[in-house]
Formats: structure tokens, sequence, C-alpha cells
């Protein structure tokens, strides 16, 4: 398959990279690709112009700063799965990484690059919002809580680049995600953070967006047990339904993945 | 039209693509190495898999201007003075391949996941495997070759 004709320009700094999207018409930015790419040469996207910011060292690292971990946007699922910090400060979102797509999507794919597009099934956006991240972009920094907006939308403007993602580290985790065997993007996932301030519970592939579920945050807080959300299911009404699942297996799902995410950050000491 | 400058199994490659131009294209249709093959072509199947700066990656979902100056090993680039790279050999020796058409995908894969100490045991080597599929279902004797072969390069 082949997209349709358009520009490419290699950015070698941040500065150029917002120089060259404001001379063009409708550029979007290319960081690994793997969810661009392919609906490029579905034609389901056709940018003029391609802005290549996926070989910019200023945004590939992994810092231990206190009490969080700052992941830099360009930086690959790979290098965030094999990083021993990552491992050991938030064990879920090493395992979450390790879960995205394939080992050679793992290679291309970006943290920045998922979250800006934000698809609703793909695994980071159930780790940045049950983690309580804060986004960096070339022009603010948004907390997760007010990031995701919808469908592919988020709070980013035209042109907006995300810098870096600031995870603080909680006191343990879980993530589970029941898999397309297909895609290998989340039918259901579900991120559960216990932190300073609070228990967190992250949703993904189940609505427009990733999205929270406060009544089984509330429910963990008073009791960090599987127990606490097994009696917990969302209405199917506004859940996602496609030729993988209805929204009624969804809202199952939900709640399966929900005990499971628990139970693996009961596995962990707290 | 703009030119790439690309090492594609230790020659340094200079040619004219266009910007849409997908790295398989360059490699199977400019260059001639079709030994890279297209199976899905929506990055699931893993026939195309390429290394490019020594990782492994899917070529149909990276543009050929994205590997301009970089290092890109292919199939044809794993053998040395005519003999087969111990993968290769291990896929012969354990009838790791039916068809064929998958092969190339699965052995720049199955080095990939040696390289990076993945090869440790059967349902690791599944796991790694997950972007590769062989529609003649020869799993079974793939990871047999990829066990083999990664003792085998451990040993050496």
């Amino acid at each position: 398959m082949i997209p349709y004709a358009f520009s490419y320009h290699r950015a070698t700094s941040l500065a150029e990279a917002q120089a060259l999207f404001a001379n063009a018409t409708e550029a979007k930015f290319l960081a690994g690709g793997q969810t661009l790419i392919p609906a490029m040469k579905q034609r389901l996207s056709a940018p003029s112009d391609l802005i290549d910011i996926g070989q910019l060292e200023e945004l590939s690292f992994i810092d231990d700063h206190e009490g969080a971990i700052v992941i830099g946007a360009g930086t690959r699922h790979s290098e965030v799965a094999a990083s021993a910090l990552v491992r050991k400060r938030i064990p879920a979102l090493a395992e979450l990484a390790e879960e995205i797509g394939d080992p050679a999507v793992r290679h291309m794919g970006t943290m920045g690059g998922s979250l800006a597009t934000s698809d609703p099934a793909a695994d980071y956006p159930a780790a940045v919002l049950g983690l309580g991240a804060n986004i960096a972009t070339t022009r603010k920094t948004i907390s997760a809580d007010d990031y995701f907006l919808g469908l592919f939308q988020t709070k980013l403007e035209d042109g907006e680049i995300i810098t870096e993602v600031s995870f603080p580290v909680p006191r343990r985790t879980g993530y589970a995600k029941f898999r397309n065997p297909a895609s290998h993007y989340a039918v259901v996932g579900v991120f559960v953070a216990e932190t300073a301030s609070g228990v967190r519970v992250a949703v993904t592939g189940a609505g427009a967006c990733a999205f929270r579920v406060g009544e089984m945050e509330d429910s963990l807080a008073r009791n960090f047990t599987q127990e606490s959300v097994a009696g917990i299911s969302l209405p199917a009404d506004g859940l996602n339904s496609d030729l993988h699942a209805s929204a009624d297996y969804r809202a199952h799902l939900l709640t399966v993945m929900a005990r499971r995410a628990v139970a693996a950050a009961m596995g962990r000491r707290p | 039209m703009p030119h790439v400058s690309v090492t594609v199994n230790g020659e340094r490659k200079n040619a004219e693509v266009e910007d849409r131009t997908l790295l398989v294209y360059f490699l199977r249709e400019t260059l001639g190495l079709t030994g890279t093959h297209i199976g899905c072509d929506t990055s699931q199947c893993g026939a195309c898999v390429v290394h490019v700066n020594g990782r492994a990656v899917k070529s149909c979902s990276i543009f050929a201007r994205q590997a301009d100056g970089a290092n890109v090993t292919t199939i044809e680039g794993v053998a040395h003075d005519g003999i087969l790279h111990p993968v290769q050999a291990a896929f012969r020796e354990h009838h790791a391949l039916q068809c064929g058409f998958c092969t190339p995908g699965m052995i720049m894969t199955a080095i990939d996941m040696i390289q990076r100490g993945k090869a440790t045991d059967r349902s690791t080597i599944r796991r790694e495997l997950d972007g590769n599929f062989c529609r003649c279902t020869g799993y079974q004797n793939i990871v047999d070759a990829i066990e083999a072969a990664a003792k085998e390069m451990a040993a050496a």
C-alpha cells in the first residue's frame, strides 16, 4: 500500500521542527510512525508534510527525579520496557510497555507518539492517567486528568510537541490487559495505582479515550483487595462496541481486568 | 527526487526515492534485495522485518528517508563467505520452514531476540515471535530452531 504523496523533513532540533510545521499547510509530526504510517498507507491520513522528530536525541531519556520518573517523549517502548530504573520504581509501566504491539513495533513506537495520537485502545494512556502523570509540551504542562478529551482528541494544539512525561512514583501498581491477538491493542486494559494521594484506576480500550473509574478508586482506597472491585461494573451504555467485542462484553472485561490489575499490584511489596 | 544514502549489508547505497517510498520497497525494488518479503503490508505479519541500526523493525512501516544515514541489515546480509548464520543453519537443521515465505522475517526477528538475550526459554521465544506469522503454522520447529541457535551462539 502506498500513501498519498507528501514532503518529508527531518528536524534536527525541536525549534526547527516547530518552524517546519509553521511553514507547511497540513503537516504532521512523525515520531515512531507505528500508528501514523499504517493510517497513511490506508489513506486515512494525508498530511502535506511529515516532520520527522523521531531521531531527536533531546527527546530520548529516562531520568530519576525526586519522587518521579521522567521519560522523554521520543523514548521507544522497547527502552521503557528494558529500563532497570522503570522496572524498579514503576514496574507496571515497564510491563505495560512490553505488552505494546510486538518487538519490532516497540523498537520504533514512542511514548509521545502514543499519547499525541490517543488511540482509544492504546496502552500508555492508561498508565499516564492511572499514575496522574504530567505531560510537558513545547508550550505548557498538562495534567493527565485534563489531557484526554475524546476519540483521538487531546489537549494538544496544532504544532505542539510533547517533550516529556513525568510519572510520580506510586506505592504499587498493576496493569492488566485483554489483548487483541491480531493487533495487540487493548480490548480493555486497566491500570491501578496506589499513590501517596490515593488510589487511581484508569481504563483504556473501553471508551473514546482513557478514563478513570471513581467508584473503584473509592472502594480500593477503603480496602485494597480484589474483592473491592469484583462487585463493581460499569454500565455498557456508552462503551465501545465493534467486531472484536460488544459493549456488554467490554463492561464485563473491565471488572475482570480491574481485579487482575489489583492482584498484580498486591503481588508487589507496598 | 530526494536522495538517500543507506548502508545496506555493509555497503553504502545511494539512490533517489520518493518521500513516500517505504523502506521495504526501497530494498526490494530500488536495490533488488527481494529476500525481504511483503506479507500483510499492515505491520502485523513480520515478513518484512529487517534490522535498522541493529534493531528489528518492520520495513513496511518505516519510510526509506527515515533510514537515511542508517545501517540496514537484511536476510541477504547475515551469511558470510558462504557460511550460513547460525540461525539460518538451525532453521535448515530443524526443518523450521515449509513454504518459506515468512522465513526471512522469522530469521531477522530471531537474530534480534537472541542478541537481546530474550531467547531464553520456549515461552519467551513464543512471546517474542508475537509479530511474526507463519501461515503454514510451523511454529513448533521455528521455536526449536531458535532455541538451538541461541544455545549454539551462547556457546560460541
